[in-house]
């Protein structure tokens, strides 16, 4: 029994950011009851960002005056802090290049608002979560309002292809998280990291078992992240998703997935990593190749960009794969520089995509670099970033990963991954030669110039992108402070 | 602030201040790119009087990133003052063969051509091995652009495939940084050499061979050496002009500087034991090169291959592990970007009068055009090494060089002379005489005022560095023999003491 059953202030305050969003949720789907007509409910988007941006400073704020909280259930420390400033961020973005499709969608509806929200709302508990029981509500809270997300427009059977998918194959891999949680419990009689680490530590349970159970919870944990073989959901998701929402999935809840994968996986099955070390490294090597061999073969822009982030999970996998303290900094920087420029590409996709998304194809990118010289430059940057060429953020964060895996002595990974990342260039150079070699096809007549939140956020997002780029120092070393040890 | 760092970054300045230009005003893009780039050659000239005796001038060295300790570390010596002296003068005259070339996107074709120069100068001047990476991957985006937008039929297919070869090199080379820093502990060029030469920091032969072939590949790939060369005929030929100016005279040096300033110093037991298969190559490539050259029917196609066996010698005089090797390879970088960049400017002049590259479109051009002709005349005899021209006193080094190390690799070398003199007066006899054609007298006037101004620094360069080789090789010389210095076989340690 706790000593004292009510949490007190500085615990309040600690999960301050959970507090105003789900407020900020609730009170959308309250004014979305009230307001009837879509002049109103335009201060949806705007109302979501003030919540978000106010979030963000309270869990910044939070991140000076770290410690647990609701009796060692969350835990703010730096590298949760990290994270949680990290999936609001993310929100922010996913919001500023939402609005413009929504309006364009004729879908008004303020339950979108209230979803990507919660969906944030969960990724934070996850990041904040020191017990298993945490991880899997944060996990299933973030989860179910993704699902609803990727099936949004339920007129499209895109999206309800989408939808159902992710749905069913999602709920089938957090059962076996589930079931790994309920054997570790059953192991070492406690569901807190702590607690854990030291039971494998000291009284060593039959190792076999405990193994068993990291495995089961791996499976849970790979699905989230998208890691092969647990990939195959997510080109069919992507594509079918609405293009902001694809973006959404594809940085906010894969971000908190790596947190809480390297946050149990380091602390709980650390005194195990030389067991699990073997299968995370073939599992990275088997993403990045999944995810670039597919990739070459893809005429869907959106399609094409679902196995490029299979194949960035195989990257930041290779970081987890190093387990040690620079390799978690380097996941760390790596999901930050990922999120800009995965976010930015999207934002740019959902504009060119238009009403209805009748434009996904690679082909119809055709000559943009002449009628929207300004997005064309900037998708650029995000795909010389995903290249990893030096000056973009995805330069350094495959520099930081790779520099931690050879110092973990991984040196075929290294190599292995290296070349991997010379056969992605293959396809992100595709886009580049259509955009700026090809002329431009009839198809961008209709093309209107960008929205004002969608400028926002392309133009935010190639900032970040550029300046983890040029200046990485300032991340990273709040990066490494907050690194797991 | 240096003089250097001014050189290094006016091009970026000068690259964002053609973005600010309107689309609307070509006219205005041209003008402000040819004297963004000649104000830049003209400061970059202050850079030949600084330099120091011992060791490098210039220096600035800042901190870029805290950790790991990148550093803004950039310097100048013999070695690479001439190359960048090369980039800043081939720069505007690219600018000039592109004036009337280039009649689409003109802007962003001379906002590329000048961010090229800021990746190249870059790569000559970096100290850091990472900065120096950077910039080897700076270069490479705005070439991949030149190539795709403004090349010829077949330009997609070259570009992908050129970014693709140097990309997958530099990323094994990427991973040989990373692991160097990881033994030595610092990036910093000159740190790791003490490290090395003090003996504080030693690989075991397996591991030195491996970090060699790492670097060695890169290099390898953008010199070309056989058999990695393929990309470039294909790049060569369907690049705009200017592309295969700046391509043939200063990127495909990157390779040959990279040889000298870091396989060399960096892994010498490596380096002395992998010499006669490299020789082996560069030998191949030689012979090679000029008996491909000598069967094409496309001029820059036969330009192309003709640099794959210059650069032939520049590898071989390389791994001679010789001064006079050393001091040929180098001169014959210099001595390739003028003649073959002067190559690739008159081809492009042809090019601009007929609409074609075929060799069998010309003939008789000399007769209404003779100023073009002798113009072309002295770069053919210039590439082809005749004395009192430039070429002929690098490649005469090469082979002397070359001589003390392998004799035999020398006999076949000398082959390549020979075979080169062939294919480039059968080039020029069959475009410049016999009868002209009805049709061709009408298309074919002589050099304007413009197309004299881009060819004539390049004439006097040739008989300059053919006859005077004062101005250039002493300085070249001292950088060699540290460099040999540096380059000496050392003892091999086992697995590294040294912290991580």
């Amino acid at each position: 029994m706790p000593a004292n059953l009510f949490p007190t202030g500085v615990e309040y305050f600690r999960i301050l950011p959970e507090m105003i969003l789900t407020i900020a949720g609730v009170l959308v789907m309250f004014m979305e009851a009230v307001f009837t007509n879509d002049d109103q409910r335009k201060i949806f988007g705007p109302f979501s960002i003030v919540a978000l941006l106010a979030a963000l400073v309270a869990s910044i704020s939070a991140a000076g005056d770290p410690g647990a909280a609701f009796s060692n259930m969350l835990i703010i420390d730096g590298f949760a802090s990290f994270f949680r400033v990290l999936v609001i961020g993310i929100g922010v973005i996913a919001i500023l290049s939402s609005t413009e499709y929504l309006r364009r969608e004729k879908s008004f509806g303020g339950e979108y608002y209230a979803l990507i929200i919660f969906s944030i709302v969960g990724q934070c508990v996850m990041v904040t979560a020191n017990e298993l029981i945490m991880i899997f509500i944060g996990l299933e809270i973030s989860s179910i309002a993704s699902y609803v997300l990727a099936g949004y427009l339920r007129d499209d059977p895109r999206n309800n292809e989408s939808a159902l998918k992710y749905f069913l194959l999602g709920s089938f891999a957090t059962a076996f998280l589930l079931y790994g949680v309920a054997w570790i419990y059953g192991l070492t009689g406690s569901t807190n990291l702590d607690h854990i680490r030291s039971a494998l530590q000291t009284s060593t349970p039959p190792l076999a078992l405990a193994g068993a159970a990291a495995a089961l919870m791996f499976v849970g944990f790979g699905f989230k992240i998208s890691a092969a073989p647990f990939q195959i959901w997510a080109p069919d998701v992507y594509q079918g998703a609405p293009a902001p929402v694809s973006g959404f999935l594809s940085v906010g809840p894969k971000a908190a997935a790596f947190a809480i994968l390297l946050r149990v996986f380091m602390t709980a099955f650390g005194p195990i990593a030389a067991r699990w070390e073997p299968i995370v490294w073939a599992c990275a090597l088997a993403t990045m190749i999944v995810g670039n061999f597919a990739a070459l073969q893809q005429s869907n822009i959106k399609r094409m960009l679902a196995y490029s982030s299979i194949a960035h999970a195989g990257y930041v996998l290779v970081a987890v794969t190093a387990h040690s303290s620079i390799g978690s900094a380097a996941a760390m920087f790596y999901l930050a520089a990922y999120a800009f420029t995965n976010l930015g590409a999207f934002a740019v996709v959902t504009y060119l995509s238009r009403r209805g998304e009748r434009y996904v194809a690679i082909e119809d990118f055709a000559g943009l670099s002449q009628r929207q010289p300004a997005m064309a430059a900037m998708l650029t940057i995000f795909l010389l970033s995903l290249v990893g060429v030096p000056l973009t953020a995805g330069f350094f964060g495959k520099f930081y990963i790779f520099k931690a895996a050879l110092d973990a002595n991984l040196f075929w990974l290294t190599v292995l991954g290296l070349l991997n990342s010379a056969i992605a260039a293959y396809y992100y150079l595709r886009i580049l030669v259509v955009m700026y070699f090809k002329d431009p096809g009839d198809s961008l007549d209709t093309l209107d110039a960008p929205g004002i939140g969608l400028k926002i956020a392309v133009y935010a997002s190639a900032l970040g992108t550029l300046l983890l780029g040029i200046f990485p120092g300032w991340v990273l070393d709040i990066a490494t402070r907050a690194a797991l040890k | 602030m240096t003089l250097l760092d001014a050189v290094l970054f006016l091009p970026l300045i000068g690259f964002l201040l053609l973005l600010l230009i309107p689309k609307s005003n070509p006219g205005l893009s041209r003008m402000a790119a040819l004297v963004i780039s000649l104000v830049i050659f003209v400061i970059s000239l202050g850079l030949a009087s600084g330099l120091s005796p011992d060791g490098y001038a210039f220096v600035h060295d800042s901190e870029w990133i805290t950790s790991p300790p990148i550093r803004y570390h950039v310097g100048l010596d013999g070695l690479s003052l001439w190359l960048v002296i090369l980039t800043t003068l081939l720069t505007p005259i690219s600018v000039l063969a592109s004036w009337k070339h280039i009649d689409h996107r003109v802007k962003e074709f001379f906002a590329f051509l000048i961010l090229l120069e800021f990746g190249l100068i870059g790569v000559f001047v970096s100290l850091d091995l990472f900065l120096f990476y950077v910039f080897w991957e700076v270069g490479l985006v705005p070439m991949y652009f030149l190539i795709g937008i403004w090349g010829h039929d077949r330009r997609i297919y070259a570009a992908v495939k050129f970014f693709i070869y140097t990309f997958t090199g530099s990323v094994l080379m990427l991973a040989a940084i990373i692991f160097l820093y990881t033994r030595a502990g610092t990036f910093d060029y000159t740190q790791i050499v003490a490290q090395l030469q003090s003996g504080r920091l030693a690989f075991s032969s397996q591991v030195e061979m491996i970090l060699f072939l790492a670097f060695f590949i890169a290099f390898a790939i953008k010199v070309p050496l056989f058999p990695l060369h393929t990309w470039l005929p294909d790049a060569h030929v369907e690049a705009p002009t200017a592309g295969s100016i700046m391509l043939a005279s200063v990127m495909l040096k990157m390779g040959t500087y990279g040889l000298v300033r870091f396989c060399l110093p960096l892994f010498p037991n490596a380096a002395h034991k992998s010499a006669p298969w490299v020789i082996a190559l560069a030998v191949i490539g030689i012979i090679y090169g000029a008996l491909v050259a000598l069967v094409q029917p496309n001029m820059k196609k036969l330009v192309a291959y003709s640099s794959v066996s210059h650069l032939g010698f520049v590898v071989l005089g390389i791994f001679s592990f010789t001064q006079q090797g050393l001091d040929g390879a180098v001169y014959q970088m210099l001595n390739h970007g003028i003649s073959t960049g002067a190559l690739f400017l008159l081809v492009g002049y042809l090019y601009e009068r007929r609409h074609s590259l075929e060799i069998s479109a010309y003939g008789g051009v000399a007769t209404p055009a003779p100023n073009l002709a002798i113009v072309f005349l002295i770069a053919t005899l210039a590439s082809v090494g005749l004395p009192m021209l430039n070429n002929f006193v690098g490649e005469y080094l090469v082979l002397q060089g070359a001589s003390f190390s392998s004799f035999t690799a020398t006999v076949f070398a000398a082959v390549g002379v020979i075979l080169s003199a062939c294919y480039m007066l059968w080039l020029y006899q069959r475009t410049f005489y016999g009868k002209p054609s009805e049709s061709l007298s009408h298309h074919m006037p002589d050099l304007s005022g413009r197309e004299w101004a881009a060819i004539l620094p390049l004439l006097l360069l040739m008989l300059w560095m053919g006859t005077y080789t004062q101005t250039f090789l002493p300085s070249i010389s001292a950088e060699n023999t540290r460099i040999l210095d540096m380059s000496k076989q050392r003892p091999a340690g086992s697995e590294v003491a040294n912290a991580r």
